[in-house]
């Protein structure tokens, strides 16, 4: 029963690192660039629903909408101003941008909110479902729901709106996208805005679990192992990946020596890239001459 | 503005192209090697460190720069050298001796790690090489009877002949010196087949094949010889540090080396420079912007990377060849006055997804 | 004996069969052409001969040696070398440069010696100056030397790419489109070369071409090609008058 109980813990963290995962790849998908900050804007989502929550005294279901939609404006804004120079730059200088943004984020919200762990209240907290011998948090149920309905949402909407075409359209040639009438910065802003509202949901459902404190963002490298472990332009890989690396890490720390568990993520990516670069679901391209 | 009127091939291969540069790099080596005679002890603490830089930023340039090879975890090798230079310093080898096994250890490291990452590119690449860094330092962490784990290891004083090298004048002479030595070997390197099979693998891996070039061996070759300098000045940062532990390498670490090249200059040993020089320089302009700024935004831990972060932010948006570009285009504005036109460094963006790709 | 000689080679993407076992010799000395409509499979049978594609079936002969599985890199050690349809130039680098990377089959230093830039290296890039200052003279490229690929036009790209394939002193050149986005006089002045190349340099030329009178005026024998299969080999003029290569290309 331990190992079902570890397994229900592993699928919990699983699906925050899935959700971080999944901003990943949105951008990833659609604008061709890797954004490093994924993990700090997930924090200063945490921290907006904090302050929502905590020093506005706002209800908790209202607090979690509003939470959403200052995050994606906050998307917004750092896509015009930051990502906007680089369309068309060569991806390793977005990577350096973005891992550069994500220490300015850091420093920005210890400067608001301090450094000091705080605690997001959340209704239910403390109570928990008990199957037998395993006891499941409201919190951890509440994360897997909350994942399970917008990965829900998020393939009809890619599946069945003309802007999820569209915004494939513009991840494949951005020019030739733009000539047949596709607003492709309309889609970044959009794209970026998307990512950033799942990255404030996976803060505002994981701030419960743990505390509060502007490293948090550092679970974002090990989304990051995730993505790739389940392919890095695939949307349910993201998912996949986040799960198959929560999961391990709970069965690494209780099998294997202290440190390893930290690692195991890591460990996984290098020996997903070595036996099968691509990841679990994507294909890489070569180039064709 | 110059014309150099070329009479022999020599003059295309030789390192210094003509009188002018000859004066003025002979004026700045004059400069560093008087060094002691007009630098205090502290300012030559300083300038032995730019050298450090200078020398990892070596071997970061050759993978990034010249190669195309992303590592977001050359911190690692960093630790590497320093922690094989001070573990058989501990067992009493000479500190010569040491240095080299450090730099070949290193170089072996990161030949061995690019096995695996032949197979991957760009962005997997770059993920995995920080995956790569952040095993490494748990390594140190946890392989306490070699490294000490977080209680640290010390680094004996490096002795030679009784004499001691570790001293401000010694050591400004040695990591100077080292770094000259590293210089040349870099540029004998890029002017020779090896260094444009490098620069050949990183435009087109393709037509690299087609001409011959073995790109595994290339791809190798280049991070055993980034890891290798990298592992030099991991040794020499070993005394520099005098007590070694793994905070000293982390993913902060790694980030800086990188900043250094990109805020330098990617793809040019000016650049090296020019980046060593501002990561040296840029803790002291952190101090004084501290000093001279409230004490609610000198008090903000974090303050140091969120001022590498904006920097490094700012130098992409708006220069992204670095300090050594900038400079490139003020000498062009002054040479061509008033014929210069802003669009000889227009950037080329490139839309298409197959272009990006390699 | 021919010079090179593929038997009845194929290659599967998948379900779609881009090259259905063609067969064909080129003999030493000659200009052979491969011509037929886009997507014929034309620039395949180049990346199946210089081993950017495997095989699924078939054989290719290099001066009677099977070069069918050899590693790609080999491939310009045998003496054959090749330009690519979109120029896949080293965009960053100098004409200069480029021309240099050409030679890189003719190093035999090692890198020991290269880092320490020994007599021998110093000797060796000498005499890589002195081959890359020929093939820029044969081809009029004085001017762009020392020019960053990034900033040339077009055509001139198109005139590096041969001359980094003539760096590596081959004895199989082969040509994808060189005349395509050229105009009339630069198409002229490239027959000229062409002539230059086979005649004084003697190297046998393998060319994919759309231009039929670059091809009828330069090459000795014609392939023609549809949907990756062989429809005939014959002198130019046979060719463009078969009434099967003629379907392909106009219809029925």
């Amino acid at each position: 029963m331990e190992a079902l109980q570890l397994l229900i813990s592993g699928i919990s963290q699983g699906c925050v690192y899935g959700l971080i995962a999944l901003g990943f790849v949105l951008i990833y998908k659609a604008t061709e660039m890797v954004n490093f900050a994924q993990g700090d804007i997930m924090m200063l989502g945490a921290y907006v629903a904090i302050t929502f929550i905590s020093l506005w005294e706002v209800p908790y279901y209202w607090a979690v909408p509003a939470t959403i939609l200052v995050m994606a404006t906050v998307g917004v804004v750092l896509e015009r101003v930051l990502l906007r120079p680089m369309i068309g730059e060569p991806h390793f200088a977005v990577l350096m941008l973005t891992i550069g943004l994500g220490f300015v984020l850091r420093a920005l919200a210890g400067a608001i909110w301090g450094n000091e762990p705080r605690a997001l209240p959340m209704p239910y907290v403390g109570e928990v479902l008990r199957f037998g011998d395993v006891v499941v948090g409201y919190e951890n149920l509440a994360i897997i729901l909350g994942t399970a309905l917008l990965c829900l949402l998020m393939w009809l909407f890619f599946s069945f709106t003309r802007i999820g075409v569209a915004m494939q359209a513009a991840s494949q040639n951005q020019l030739a996208a733009f000539y047949v009438g596709i607003p492709v910065k309309r889609m970044f802003s959009l794209v970026w805005a998307l990512s950033a509202a799942i990255a404030a949901i996976a803060g505002v459902l994981t701030a419960p679990v743990s505390l509060v404190d502007p490293l948090i963002g550092f679970v974002g490298i090990k989304a990051f192992a995730a993505a790739i472990v389940g392919g890095f332009g695939s949307m349910p890989g993201a998912i996949i990946g986040g799960l198959l690396v929560g999961v391990v890490e709970q069965f690494a720390g209780l099998y294997l020596p202290p440190g390893f568990s930290d690692m195991s993520a890591y460990l996984l990516l290098l020996l997903m890239l070595v036996i099968r670069p691509q990841g679990l679901f994507a294909t890489m391209q070569k180039k064709k001459v | 503005m110059r014309f150099i009127r070329k009479t022999r091939y020599e003059q295309d291969i030789q390192l210094v192209k003509h009188n002018g540069q000859l004066f003025w790099f002979g004026l700045l080596l004059l400069a560093v090697l008087t060094g002691p005679l007009w630098l205090d002890r502290f300012l030559m603490g300083e300038f032995a460190l730019v050298f450090i830089y200078a020398i990892a930023g070596l071997g970061l340039m050759i993978l990034v720069g010249y190669t195309g090879l992303v590592s977001l975890g050359h911190a690692a090798f960093l630790a590497v050298g320093a922690y094989v230079h001070a573990y058989f310093l501990t067992l009493g080898l000479p500190f010569p001796f040491t240095m080299l096994i450090a730099t070949l250890f290193s170089a072996l490291v990161g030949g061995l790690i690019a096995v695996p990452a032949l197979r991957m590119t760009g962005i997997y690449l770059a993920v995995a090489t920080l995956a790569f860094a952040v095993i490494v330092e748990q390594v140190l962490v946890h392989w306490v009877s070699v490294t000490g784990g977080f209680r640290g290891l010390a680094v004996p004083k490096p002795e030679l002949f009784g004499l001691n090298f570790a001293g401000p004048t010694a050591f400004y002479f040695m990591c100077l010196l080292l770094l000259l030595v590293c210089l040349w070997l870099v540029l004998n390197l890029l002017r020779s087949p090896a260094g444009r099979a490098m620069t050949a693998v990183r435009d087109s891996e393709t037509s690299a094949e087609s001409m011959g070039i073995h790109i595994a061996r290339t791809k190798t070759l280049a991070f055993a010889l980034s890891a290798g300098f990298t592992g030099l000045a991991g040794a020499l940062f070993a005394h520099r540090l005098t007590y070694l532990a793994p905070d000293a390498f982390t993913i902060i670490t790694s980030i800086q080396l990188l900043l250094m090249v990109v805020v330098g200059g990617l793809g040019s040993l000016h650049g090296v420079i020019y980046g060593a020089i501002f990561i040296g320089l840029l803790p002291q302009g952190i101090a004084i912007f501290r000093d001279s700024v409230p004490p609610a935004l000198a008090q903000i831990p974090g303050l140091e990377p969120a001022i590498f972060g904006l920097i490094l932010i700012l130098f992409l948006v708006y220069e992204p060849l670095g300090i050594y570009g900038r400079w490139r285009k003020v000498r062009l504005f002054f040479e061509e006055f008033p014929l210069y036109r802003k669009s000889t460094y227009k950037r080329q963006k490139s839309f298409l997804r197959t272009e990006r790709l390699h | 004996m021919s010079l090179l000689r593929a038997e009845k080679i194929s290659v599967h993407f998948g379900g779609v069969k881009a090259v259905q076992e063609v067969s064909f010799a080129v003999e030493r000395g000659e200009v052979f052409s491969i011509v037929g409509p886009n997507g014929a499979g034309k620039t395949t049978i180049f990346n199946l001969i210089s081993r950017i594609y495997d095989c699924t079936h078939g054989q290719v002969f290099f001066d009677n040696e099977d070069i069918t599985t050899v590693p790609t890199h080999k491939i310009a050690e045998l003496g054959i070398a090749r330009t690519f349809q979109n120029t896949e130039l080293f965009e960053q680098e100098s004409v200069l440069s480029n021309l240099l990377i050409g030679c890189h089959v003719h190093r035999r230093t090692n890198l020991v010696s290269e880092l320490l830039f020994l007599p021998a290296v110093r000797r060796q890039e000498l005499a890589f100056r002195k081959t890359v200052e020929d093939v820029i003279e044969l081809l009029d490229l004085q001017s762009y030397r020392d020019q960053i690929i990034g900033n040339l036009p077009y055509g001139v790209r198109k005139m590096v790419e041969i001359a980094r394939a003539l760096c590596l002193q081959p004895r199989l050149l082969l040509l994808d489109e060189p005349s395509s986005g050229l105009n009339p006089e630069e198409t002229d002045d490239l027959s000229f070369w062409l002539e230059d190349i086979n005649q004084e340099l003697g190297i046998t030329v393998i060319m994919v071409e759309h231009d039929m009178n670059l091809v009828s005026q330069a090459s000795d024998r014609v392939l023609a090609l549809a949907d990756g299969q062989l429809v005939t080999i014959g002198a130019p003029a046979e060719v463009q008058n078969h009434p099967e290569v003629l379907r392909a290309y106009l219809g029925d």
